[in-house]
């Protein structure tokens, strides 16, 4: 952190300002200028498949950096309102300049992730948080690697590949397996610099499985499964293993590694995409409280008094839907408005839930 | 004034959906009674009606809120942050007075956009919807000597909700003035006036204190941590708004003592006591004229028990007064000059209330309802009329609140309470 944001963000000018931040106040001389709160510019936007891609982002000086295989929150203001998703960086660590990148698969009927397939341009602001996550290669690295991916999960282990790539000449690099399984070669982000990294001497290998439109004469063939990683002489034992994918290869990779005994060198990483059912009947799917990591079946109350049946003990106050008491993120699902019908189902919006109603599945951040 | 109202409605079960369910606290004992409120204006299907239509119209301003009201608030703040800035600067130069006088006035201007139009109005959840943190209800604090949690508590919640309830809305006469007629009379309220002028001076204190509810703790209504983290609260914002106000200002100050004068720091100081003083006046005067105009009605809590989403925004509509005036004088009510529409939809940005006010005359027009409003010098007038008429003893002894009169009606009321409970612990063994 420069001097001047760390003179801005000190204790005498926290009491200059107070009650509010500094960044009240810098946030509306110039956008990027806040000192605490992390906002970039995009810098471009890059097409990688007919349905996914890379946002290159120049975040302003309040962003820590990141590790490669971290996270990010990543907020698109569309219509006044702040659209926050989660996505892992896609960038080498050691990128020059200070930009990063993510990498975005546009799903059906999704908000965000279509937004910033179709409509993103460079200039706009983005709100993000310091890059999170432990799903990061040790600091002292070991002698194989194994990055696996499936889909849209290649973007942490794609940033874990290219910092190792990228890495100091002289310094010790690990013997790298990459296997990344995809639909199609079509279907596939960062096809060239794959291919390229096929031929790059030195670091490993680089192996794509193509599940429904196999190459000819294809080393691997088909799903993931533990033959897979015989074929390619891997010992999952002895090799440490950075696994991101859908729930139906984590879960296979899983059960080979257990099988193996070797279920301690296994990392993994989800990608949450909440599915949405607005036709769902009343009082069905499970109403979950993240923050208690409390769930229960969805029994057709308002999300208030599901919460305090389930032994919580939510803010309120008129239970009426006036006060704004109850007022509590939703991190996805949809809810029905007791009073007027209305459906609401946004990923991480704020919701009074006094008056709503959960509509199949819901998290709730409490 | 008040319309005890005693003719109850047809009884029948309340209506399946849930919105027509009384907020918990408000459920009568009985519950197959139906509340009063309204009953002497509408029946009680157009009391239904009357509710539907005004959720039709939340609904549509709600659909349609966006990039314009997220702008708007932006640009307000945009303003205050540079009153404030401006202000500060102007303060600074006591030695050229008319850029200090321009520092006194900007800065009160500043305090009274961030306390109303912002303020108020983010802490109600009006700009929740935009997920920016910057202006979240449940995150925002204000510049103000009360802390933000006491405040929503006793405003978002017990005023709006149970609004002009005798007994449950405790900004009725705020504890301190005879406001309306059924309040009982004290030898304190001959001071009415006087008290009310001494409280426009200082309101800022007056609304922390009103948050710390000491009057509940002693009366063995609140537990005792609770008032503790109230004082707790209340303490450490007031040493912040202190430091900043009377210490950090002054003596960031002092650097221009070598080329000015030794009470350079003075003068910023008591500059900046004057802005917080005009923020006082005007934020008083303009919620007085909100509820305590002559017209504005009360109600006792056994006319608003059990009663539906039509009752309860017509309780609202009848409890309420709005100001007239040009558009910077809404923007510096931060719009409570709607205090009408502001009591109707309190949770939909402010600056939409003019236009909602449309749908509300047509409904009342409708409904051969009455609509509470005029010029600021009306309504003021008014409350201060209703200050002094209230001020004087009644004749009728069972007004006055210490009379014997009164005691023995009270004393009476307690023991057929303790009857009461006695019979049902009885009856449960
Ligand atoms: C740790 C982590 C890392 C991640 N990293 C990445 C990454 O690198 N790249 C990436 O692409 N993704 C990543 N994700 C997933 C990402 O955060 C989003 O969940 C995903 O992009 C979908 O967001 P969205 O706004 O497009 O969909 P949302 O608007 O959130 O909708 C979610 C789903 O709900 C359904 N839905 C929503 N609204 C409706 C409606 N009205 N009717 C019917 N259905 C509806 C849609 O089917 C949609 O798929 C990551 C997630 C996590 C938790
Ligand atoms: S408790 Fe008052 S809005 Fe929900």
């Amino acid at each position: 952190m420069g001097l001047i944001r760390a003179a801005l963000a000190s204790k005498p000018v926290a009491s200059l300002t107070s009650p509010h931040s500094i960044d009240h106040y810098l946030e509306h001389v110039h956008p990027m200028w806040t000192v605490t709160q992390v906002r970039a510019r995009v810098v471009e936007v890059v097409r990688e498949t007919g349905v996914a891609s890379t946002v290159v982002l120049r975040p302003n000086g309040a962003w820590r950096g990141f590790r490669a295989g971290q996270h990010v929150e990543f907020g698109v203001e569309v219509e006044g309102k702040r659209r926050v998703r989660v996505f892992s960086v896609s960038s080498s660590e050691k990128r020059a300049g200070r930009t990063f990148s993510v990498s975005v698969k546009a799903h059906p009927d999704g908000y965000v992730s279509q937004y910033l397939h179709h409509e993103l341009k460079p200039g706009t602001l983005v709100h993000l948080s310091q890059a999170d996550g432990e799903f990061v290669l040790p600091r002292t690295l070991p002698d194989h690697v194994l990055l696996l991916s499936g889909g849209s999960g290649i973007t942490p282990v794609m940033a874990m590949l290219r910092t190792l790539r990228d890495a100091k000449p002289g310094t010790p690099r690990p013997q790298v397996t990459f296997l990344h399984y995809a639909r199609s070669r079509e279907d596939e982000m960062f096809t060239a610099e794959l291919d390229a990294l096929v031929e790059e001497a030195g670091l490993g290998r680089v192996v794509r499985v193509y599940t429904r439109e196999p190459e000819p004469g294809a080393e691997l063939t088909g799903r993931f499964t533990a033959e897979h990683l015989q074929q390619l002489g891997v010992d999952p034992a002895t090799t440490l293993t950075y696994a991101c994918g859908p729930a139906g290869l984590i879960a296979s990779v899983r059960d080979a590694y257990e099988a193996a005994g070797a279920a301690d060198q296994l990392r993994v990483e989800y990608f949450k995409v909440p599915s949405v059912d607005l036709d769902a009947a009343d009082a069905t799917g499970t109403l979950t409280f993240e923050d208690s990591a409390v769930s229960a079946d969805n029994s057709g109350a308002t999300i208030l008094e599901q919460a305090e049946s389930a032994g919580l003990s939510p803010r309120y106050g008129c239970r009426m839907g006036v006060c704004n008491t109850c007022a509590v993120k939703k991190n996805h699902g949809a809810v029905r408005h007791v009073i007027t019908g209305e459906v609401a189902a946004n990923t991480d919006e704020t919701v009074k839930i006094c008056v709503q109603v959960p509509v199949g599945d819901v998290s709730m951040a409490l | 004034m008040s319309h005890y109202r005693t003719k109850h409605a047809p009884i029948e079960p309340l209506s399946a959906s849930n919105h027509n369910k009384a907020p918990q606290p408000l459920v009568g004992p009985d519950t197959d009674r139906r509340a009063t409120i309204g009953t002497d204006l509408m029946s009680y299907e157009q009391l239904e009606e009357f509710g539907r239509e005004l959720d039709t119209v939340r609904q549509r301003v709600l659909d349609d809120l966006g990039q314009a009201d997220a702008d708007y608030i932006r640009r307000v703040i945009k303003l205050r942050n540079a009153f404030e800035v401006l202000g500060r600067i102007g303060l600074f130069m006591p030695f050229f007075w008319p850029a200090f006088v321009a520092g006194i006035l900007l800065l009160g201007v500043a305090k009274i956009l961030e306390n109303m139009e912002i303020g108020h109005n983010v802490m109600h959840g009006q700009y929740d919807w935009m997920n920016d943190p910057l202006v979240n209800g449940q995150k925002y604090e204000w510049d103000n000597v009360a802390p933000a949690q006491e405040w929503k508590h006793g405003h978002n919640y017990m005023h709006h909700t149970y609004t002009n309830i005798h007994g449950m809305d405790r900004d009725i006469g705020y504890n301190m003035f005879r406001i309306d007629a059924e309040q009982p009379w004290y030898p304190s309220h001959r001071f009415n006036l006087p008290l009310a002028f001494v409280l426009m001076l200082l309101f800022e204190w007056g609304v922390m204190y009103h948050g710390v509810e000491l009057d509940e703790y002693l009366a063995g209504r609140m537990d005792k941590a609770e008032f503790q983290g109230r004082k707790k609260r209340a303490m450490r914002k007031i040493r912040r708004q202190l430091v900043k106000d009377y210490v950090a200002f002054p003596v960031l100050s002092l650097a221009l003592v070598p080329f000015t004068s030794w009470w350079t720091p003075v003068l910023v100081l008591a500059g900046t006591f004057v802005a917080n003083v005009i923020r006082n006046i005007w934020t008083f005067l303009i919620i007085f004229c909100g509820h305590f105009p002559a017209e504005v009605e009360t109600f006792k809590e056994e006319e608003a028990q059990n009663e539906t989403r039509g009752q309860w925004y017509l309780r609202q509509l009848l409890g309420s007064a709005n100001i007239s005036g040009s558009k910077p004088f809404h923007v510096l009510t931060g719009n409570l000059s709607y205090q009408i529409e502001h009591h109707l939809f309190p949770d939909i940005p402010a600056r939409r209330y003019g236009d909602v006010s449309a749908d509300v005359h047509r409904l009342v027009e409708k409904y051969d309802l009455r609509y509470n409003t005029g010029r600021l010098s009306k309504q003021l007038w008014s409350v201060a009329s209703q200050l002094h008429q209230l001020s004087k003893k009644p004749d009728d002894p069972y007004k006055i609140g210490n009379s014997p009169e009164s005691k023995a009606l009270r004393r009476a009321k307690r023991e057929a309470e303790a009857e009461r409970r006695a019979q049902e612990q009885a009856a449960a063994h």
